[in-house]
């Protein structure tokens, strides 16, 4: 029996010593297989009397418990090595960038427009479109711009011929909107607009969206609100408006609106025009067939590219329209 | 409009500064765009007397002078050709500071000595003028600080009025306004009428009635034009941005900037008969003021004498009536002429005169006699003279009806949003000059003054109320109104979600001009012409776009000429499209892409985008949109004859997806494989609701099969037929493999497909699936001429 712990000390020697899974379960089956040489060893016991039999059966119990422990303890150990190594070789460099699509990106001019149109629609206005090629009623007489009109000339207007133009602003939706519905109404027109004119601060094309309101008792304290609100959502700031009177031939009282935009050197407020606004003037009204006594209304305006110049810092206006991709993509 | 702060506070001298009362009329509506000081920044200069004048003994072109200063005689030495003996010059002495920081110091000019400067207007920031030195009144006292007798302590103010306040083209209108402004009495000088001393009348008949209402003459005999209007006038009119002509011309400019009234003064000499008011007739012509000819259009209103027109009424007078150095006797003209008849006339010749931007926004018709007194007794003060009577021809019927308005109190609540007291809203009219003709329960019947033919409506009133009381002392509240949910359809998708799906696609959004160049839409459409602009910006953007492709495929150049192989560009908007006589507005989507498909980068490569990278896109966009869409083999001008698919949906057209056709490519000047569409955004954007169907519980069969068939035959021919055949319980047909190569045959291709098939409420068996696979086996090679390849 002496021999049994030699064969115990030389297998978990020969356990510490595997270096894999694989001599691992040799030494198990060397050792604690059917014909292993510490299993052989019960084939002693019958050699041994009654009395003897039990505490050396224990003892070979014991011998092939340390062993088996042994073994497990190593197994366990070599399949994580196993597994570590298998991950080490597996590792990636993961600050490669990644593969596939690049994202593109809406253009400054949409990005303002769905802005707008966001807030808007939260305030109950509905968004209308109207076509671009316009006659002279929509764009001019509906509007109380009579032929003669000097208001005209501060429409430098395209014409295909003296009836049909490209609309230069988006009113005649308005119009529109109006003809074919009921009051009240609520709603604004973006869209593209066009201008004869081309030069550093000019673009033949641009866009507009224009802003009606017709219900029963509105008043030009409602139109403050509605722009002031309007003007402090979209800067993000809240920053002073003004409203200083002006003229346009479809409002009646009419007004620009200033905002605050920076200080003058006197540390007074730099002021910058950036809409138009006003209540309806009731030949608008008459045009599409609504009572003024019954609805009032107010109406505004503004150019898009002027806000998103001044939301962006966009220094000249005619990149809006070159496209050139080192621009949009500034946007994304 | 221009004007001198200085003149202005002759009318009306409230007590603000310069800059609030700017701040304080662009708040009324009349919008300061600038000002500017009459002069510029000097020192030191004073009124000088030349006293004598000699040569310089070593330079032809300079004098040495003697100059009195007030305190001493200096010697000066000068170069100006108008320098004499007598003449008062501002003087700079030595010390002085002219603008830009120049100081005066002593000198010698060859070898002379010289101690100060004479100046010129140009070189005192008063004009552009540095022809010689100014020249001064002979009265002008020696020795006064210049500043101080020009009263150059003074703004030229510029306003940029609204076509609508034509009664602000004037000091008086302007200087009531800040009367309103700050309830202070406006004064200006007094006009009475001048008396006749001889007989002669102008002979005057007014055949245009309707354009020229009201016409009055009066003859000035035995003038002297040779005498210059007096300093103040002149420096009025400069700060005014008028430059001084003649004491007549001077007069009746200053007239019409004092008061309003837009003046002509005609040579009575150069007038045959009468003057006669009436249309030009056809064919005639007229030499302008300003030298010009015009030929006369038929709608154009003319003065004429009995033989010829000699001025555009409202516009520019004649060179040929017009006065001289050498008139000895005028003929002085105040009319009202219509807005309507001179509307455009003055644009019509190119012309734009102050006399035409007033009558066309309309003059105060009741102006014309004053104006004619006042200017009568400014010229005799300058030029003498012997007055004759007016002659005055109206038409009352064709002058503009004299107009009340009613106004409303609760009106002016309703709309201003705020109860403003009854006072309140008197004085404010009243100050306005429009006249209360009567209290009414209700509130008030206005009289409109003839000045202010920008009010006939009560609105109008309104807006006056609001614009004094102040836009900014009005409340703010919030509008209340029912607020109605509006119907909103879940099978139309908004534009945005298909402008975000290609974003997310790669693609950069463009906006590209609605208005093209012909000869890029040729190329891409060249079986439509687009509809031209009559007054383009330029040849390159004259006419309108039938497809987006013409803009975009310039855009692509200019981002090809500037290093960018990669570009991934879409745009929505309209095409212009003439059909018979309606002309078509169409929302469209359109697209191109050019370079690689993916950015490239270690794991992206660098392979070239093809039709089937932008076909995918394509098919994932329709199934975003809830549609189905055929892609039909098909040609297009525009492209490759081999890569043109034609997009239906129900049979009906839809848009194109195609390769650029390699010679438009290369008459365009574009590099690389260039892939396009375009499709009508309203045929898409309408897809479906959803509807659940049971998901089956029963296993699903697949079974694969390799076909070859003639590279002619389309997939989707290969596709119809398969499913034809291959009974309803098919859930999904699959080309896995595409292969061309010579083991096939020329002509040939393999095809190797995957057909699925799934049975809503039981499991399918193997005779069933093996029967119809067969089938559509059979059928493939009986259609379409297929073989099973082995």
């Amino acid at each position: 029996m002496e021999n049994l712990d030699q064969l115990v000390q030389d297998g978990l020697a020969a356990v510490d010593s595997a270096d894999s899974l694989q001599a691992l379960d040799q030494i198990r089956v060397e050792y604690l297989g059917k014909k292993g040489v510490i299993t052989q060893q019960a084939k002693t016991l019958g050699k041994l009397s009654a009395e003897e039999r039990p505490a050396a059966g224990q003892k070979i119990n014991e011998a092939k418990g340390q062993v088996e422990q042994a073994i497990n303890a190593r197994r366990t150990d070599l399949e994580r090595a196993a597994i570590e190594q298998k991950l080490a070789s597996e590792s990636i460099d993961v600050t490669l960038p990644g593969r596939g699509q690049d994202l593109g990106g809406l253009h400054p001019v949409t990005r303002t427009l769905q802005r707008i149109e966001q807030f808007f629609s939260r305030a109950g206005y509905t968004v209308e479109q109207g076509p671009e090629i316009e006659d002279d009623y929509h764009n001019f007489e509906a509007l109380n711009i009579p032929g003669h009109h000097p208001a005209r000339a501060m429409h430098d207007t395209f014409y295909f011929n003296p009836g049909t133009l490209l609309r230069t602003h988006t009113s005649p939706v308005q119009i529109r909107t109006m003809e074919d519905g009921k009051p009240p109404f609520r709603m604004i027109c973006p869209g593209r607009v066009y201008r004869c004119d081309s030069d550093m601060t000019h673009t033949p094309m641009f866009h507009q969206v224009e802003g009606l309101l017709v219900e029963k008792d509105v008043s030009f304290a409602d139109l403050k609100s509605t722009v002031e609100e309007f003007l402090r959502v979209f800067f993000e700031r809240d920053l002073e408006v003004r409203f200083r009177p002006s003229y346009f031939p479809f409002t009646e009282p009419s007004a620009e609106v200033d905002i605050e935009w920076g200080r003058e050197e006197d540390g007074s407020i730099k002021w910058l025009e950036v809409m138009g606004c006003g209540m309806v003037h009731p030949k608008v009204f008459e045009h599409c067939g609504i009572d003024a006594e019954e609805y009032r209304g107010f109406a505004f305006g503004l150019g898009v590219e002027r806000l998103a110049m001044l939301r962006y810092g966009v220094s000249d206006l005619r990149m809006f329209f070159e496209n050139d991709l080192r621009f949009l993509r500034q946007f994304r | 409009m221009k004007f001198s702060e200085q003149w202005l506070r002759e009318w009306v001298n409230p007590a603000n500064d310069t800059q609030a009362l700017m701040d304080q009329i662009t708040m009324a509506g009349l919008e300061v765009d600038g000002f500017e000081p009459v002069a510029g920044k000097f020192s030191g200069i004073v009124v000088g007397e030349v006293v004598s004048v000699s040569p310089h003994p070593d330079a032809d072109k300079l004098r040495v002078c003697q100059v009195n200063d007030g305190n001493q005689t200096v010697q000066v030495v000068c170069g100006a050709p108008n320098v004499r003996n007598g003449l008062k010059v501002p003087f700079a002495v030595v010390g002085a500071v002219l603008p830009g920081d120049f100081k005066i110091k002593k000198a010698k000019l060859r070898g002379q000595p010289s101690e100060g400067m004479l100046c010129s207007e140009a070189e005192l920031g008063l004009s552009e003028n540095h022809d010689g030195l100014m020249e001064l009144p002979e009265d002008a006292p020696v020795g006064r600080e210049l500043a101080d007798y020009l009263r150059l302590n003074d703004v030229t103010i510029d306003v940029d009025l609204t076509p609508n306040r034509s009664d602000c083209l004037s000091i008086k209108g302007i200087a009531r306004e800040v009367g309103v402004l700050n309830s202070l009495v406006v004064e200006g000088p007094e006009i009475a009428p001048v008396e006749a001393v001889h007989p002669e009348v102008p002979e005057i008949v007014v055949r245009a009635p309707e354009g020229c209402p009201r016409y009055l003459g009066r003859i000035l005999r035995n003038v002297d034009l040779s005498v210059e209007s007096p300093l103040w006038m002149q420096e009025k009119l400069r700060r005014s941005g008028i430059r001084s002509i003649d004491a007549a011309v001077d007069v009746t400019n200053y007239v019409m900037l004092e008061l309003g009234q837009p003046l002509h003064a005609f040579d009575r000499n150069e007038i045959e008969g009468g003057i006669v008011v009436r249309m030009a007739k056809p064919g005639e012509k007229l030499v302008l003021l300003d030298g010009q000819e015009v030929e006369l259009t038929v709608d154009t209103l003319v003065i004429a004498d009995h033989a010829k027109p000699i001025a555009i009424a409202g516009v520019m007078g004649g060179e040929h009536s017009g006065v001289s150095e050498n008139t000895r006797d005028l003929i002085l003209e105040a009319a009202y002429f219509d807005p309507i008849t001179l509307a455009g006339k003055a644009r019509h010749y190119g012309l734009h005169t102050d006399a035409s931007h007033r009558f066309e926004r309309g003059v105060d018709y009741e102006l014309a006699r004053d104006a004619m007194e006042r200017a009568t007794a400014l010229l005799m003060s300058i030029v003498g003279g012997e007055p004759g009577e007016i002659i005055e021809v109206a038409s009352k019927q064709d002058l503009p009806e004299d107009r009340t308005v009613d106004l409303r109190e609760q009106r002016v609540t309703d709309v201003l949003g705020l109860e403003i007291d009854r006072t309140t809203v008197e004085e404010i009219l009243t100050r306005l000059g429009l006249h209360i003709d009567k209290l009414l329960k209700n509130g008030w019947r206005v009289h409109v003054p003839s000045f202010r033919p920008d009010i006939s409506i009560e609105e109008d009133l309104i807006e006056e109320i609001g614009r004094i009381f102040g836009y900014n002392n009005l409340p703010v509240t919030e509008p209340t109104g029912s607020l109605g949910l509006r119907p909103q359809k879940e099978a139309v998708r908004p534009v945005s979600a298909i402008q975000d799906y290609f974003v997310s696609c790669g693609y950069q959004e463009a906006i590209t001009y609605s208005f093209v160049d012909p000869k890029v839409q040729n190329l891409v459409d060249p079986e439509r012409d687009g509809i031209a602009l009559a007054n383009p910006i330029s040849a390159d953007l004259s006419v309108m776009r039938t497809t987006l492709w013409s803009g975009l495929l310039k855009t692509v150049v200019h981002n090809q000429n500037r290093q960018q192989p990669r570009i991934r560009l879409f745009e929505t908007g309209l095409r212009f499209v003439k059909e018979g006589d309606r002309i078509d507005q169409q929302p469209m989507l359109a697209g191109v892409v050019v370079g690689n498909q993916f950015p490239e980068n270690w794991a992206n490569g660098r392979r070239n985008a093809d039709f089937f990278d932008v076909k995918g896109e394509m098919e994932s966009l329709f199934r975003l949109l809830g549609i189905e869409v055929q892609f039909l083999a098909s040609q297009h001008p525009a492209l490759h004859p081999g890569q043109t698919a034609e997009l239906l949906r129900d049979g009906e057209h839809v848009g194109w997806l195609g390769t650029l056709h390699p010679q438009v490519q290369k008459k365009l000047e574009l590099n690389g494989t260039i892939l396009m569409f375009e499709l009508f955004l309203n045929s898409i954007v309408s897809g479906y609701v959803p509807n659940f169907k049971d998901i089956s519980k029963f296993p699903e069969v697949r079974r694969d099969l390799a076909i070859i068939i003639g590279s002619d035959v389309g997939f989707a021919d290969v596709e119809r037929v398969a499913k034809k055949h291959a009974g309803e319980h098919l859930t999904a047909l699959r080309a896995f493999d595409v292969y061309e190569g010579e083991s096939l045959g020329e002509g040939n291709r393999s095809l190797a497909l995957s057909l699925f098939w799934q049975h809503p409420e039981r499991t399918l068996n193997e005779e069933e699936v093996h029967s119809l696979f067969n089938g559509v086996i059979e059928a493939l090679q009986e259609e379409l001429g297929a073989t099973l390849r082995s």
